[in-house]
């Protein structure tokens, strides 16, 4: 699984670093979506798919 | 023409009303004919509610707005010219507008600052508990819990005075009240903006460690602006998380098992915050969007310049969406609800309620682990006449 992240789409709702904050986080100026892995390890797939549904504006995508 | 209406009454406090939930078991976009004869749409589904959400073509400015219901409030608000909204206010704008202020703002609400915060949100609690346990029962729990927290937190953090609160928690009252008479609304609004340009200016001379101060000294926004974005946030930050509390200690209090639950687990609390929002979802009259060209939502084609309301607690029941909808259930994962919205316009302010939450519901349930209501739960007040819905007063005892 790969994952994109759009930081100029994102509006900061934070959702997906409080699902998996292991692979997301929130820059400290902007609040805009950071990666900290784009190939998340097999065990947090589910939960990554879970941050996309809950993303509340389209920015984050994986393939 | 449509005949159909919003409903408003609730038979059950807590439930959506039943016309509601008997439209939703027929489909998921329904025509219905607003307050000024406007004929727009009625959404009761969860998947095409996040498709209007999400959809760049809605808009959420005032003046593309029919009113739902007839109320001196709702017609007030489609009407921005009257109202003199101020200039900062961008729940109520589109892109690029919304964005410019949103992007100011984001940083300030991130998960990880939220977590900084949390301390002090368990201090001020502590506090109210003690003052809660001072006065002795039975006490209102609206005045004792659910309204201080919220409000000192959102006073703290954006850098307004707490003791200068009697007159702009009155205002706000007077503007989420559906009752109010239109003079009394743009009074109040014109108060609470007064209130804060005062507040911007003795700011611009003493700068605190606020978020107020914070966003002057970025040199980004003018007084005006920063007027407006003071009142959406003190607005919002007072209101809907005192409701969720309020609201949520009713649920609980006649909900036995669950408050168990609540209080004796500290691995159920994230899941039942979650729960509570989506269950009791206070945002009982909207949110609203007016199509800017033609769109296609679930094989319905919405026609430029048609108003969609969102039946946000039909919603959250969605079948659908979540097995066993109608249950109050704090151990289930009720992470998708709507209850913060969806799209660009998404609660800035949702991690602090949640922090807020997680927080508070426990403390109070350990504090006084007898705690009831001192009345039936037919005598308690619920806010069915209000922008957010709640308990007007929560008696209880301990
Ligand atoms: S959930 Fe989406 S909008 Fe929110 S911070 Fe993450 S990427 Fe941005």
């Amino acid at each position: 699984m790969e994952i994109k992240a759009d930081t100029t789409v994102c509006i900061g709702a934070g959702m997906c670093a409080l699902t998996v904050p292991k692979v997301f986080d929130q820059s400290e100026d902007e609040g805009t979506v950071v990666l900290l892995q784009d190939e998340p390890p097999q065990e947090l797939e589910e939960a990554v798919r879970r941050a996309v549904t809950l993303c509340p504006s389209g920015a984050i995508s994986v393939s | 023409m449509s005949e159909l209406t919003l409903p408003t009454a609730r038979q059950r406090p807590l439930d959506p009303p039943d016309e509601v939930t008997a439209l939703r078991q027929q489909g998921t976009i329904h025509r219905m004919t607003y307050a000024d004869g406007h004929q727009g749409w009625l959404v009761t589904g969860h998947a095409a509610a996040r498709a209007v959400l999400a959809s760049p073509y809605f808009s959420n400015r005032p003046e593309h707005m029919h009113p739902p219901i007839p109320s001196a409030r709702m017609e007030l608000a489609t009407q921005p010219e009257k109202l003199r909204v101020p200039p900062g206010f961008f729940l109520r704008m589109d892109p690029p507008d919304h964005t410019r202020f949103r992007r100011l703002l984001t940083g300030q609400f991130t998960v990880r600052r939220m977590k900084m915060l949390e301390p002090r949100i368990e201090e001020i609690t502590g506090a109210c508990l003690d003052a809660m346990e001072a006065a002795g029962p039975p006490v209102d729990l609206v005045q004792e819990f659910a309204l201080p927290i919220p409000s000192l937190v959102i006073c703290e953090l954006l850098g307004v005075p707490y003791g200068e609160r009697a007159q702009f928690q009155a205002d706000t009252k007077v503007l989420a009240s559906l009752e109010s008479k239109a003079d009394d609304a743009i009074a109040a609004l014109g108060s609470i903006s007064a209130y804060l340009y005062g507040l911007v200016q003795r700011k611009r001379k003493e700068p605190g460690d606020d978020l107020l101060s914070g966003l002057i000294e970025s040199g980004e926004l003018s007084d005006e602006d920063l007027t407006g974005v003071g009142v959406l946030l003190l607005i919002a930050g007072h209101e809907t998380t005192a409701n969720m509390l309020g609201l949520g200690t009713y649920a609980l209090l006649t909900n036995p098992d669950q408050l168990a639950a609540m209080r004796d687990d500290p691995s159920v609390v994230d899941n039942g915050v979650e729960e509570l929002l989506r269950h009791l979802t206070i945002i009982h009259l909207g949110p609203m969007r007016s199509a800017l060209e033609d769109v296609e939502i679930e094989g319905v084609t919405i026609k430029a310049g048609e108003t969609v309301s969102i039946h946000l607690p039909a919603v959250n029941r969605d079948p659908a969406r979540f097995d066993d909808a109608e249950r109050l259930d704090v151990t289930r994962p009720a992470g998708g609800h709507l209850t913060f919205g969806h799209g660009i316009h998404q609660c800035l302010g949702q991690q602090l309620a949640r922090a807020e939450m997680r927080i508070a519901y426990p403390a109070l349930l350990r504090r006084f682990p007898g705690l009831r209501l001192a009345v039936t739960p037919e005598e308690v007040p619920m806010r069915s006449d209000m922008s957010i819905y709640g308990v007007h007063r929560l008696p209880v005892t301990w």
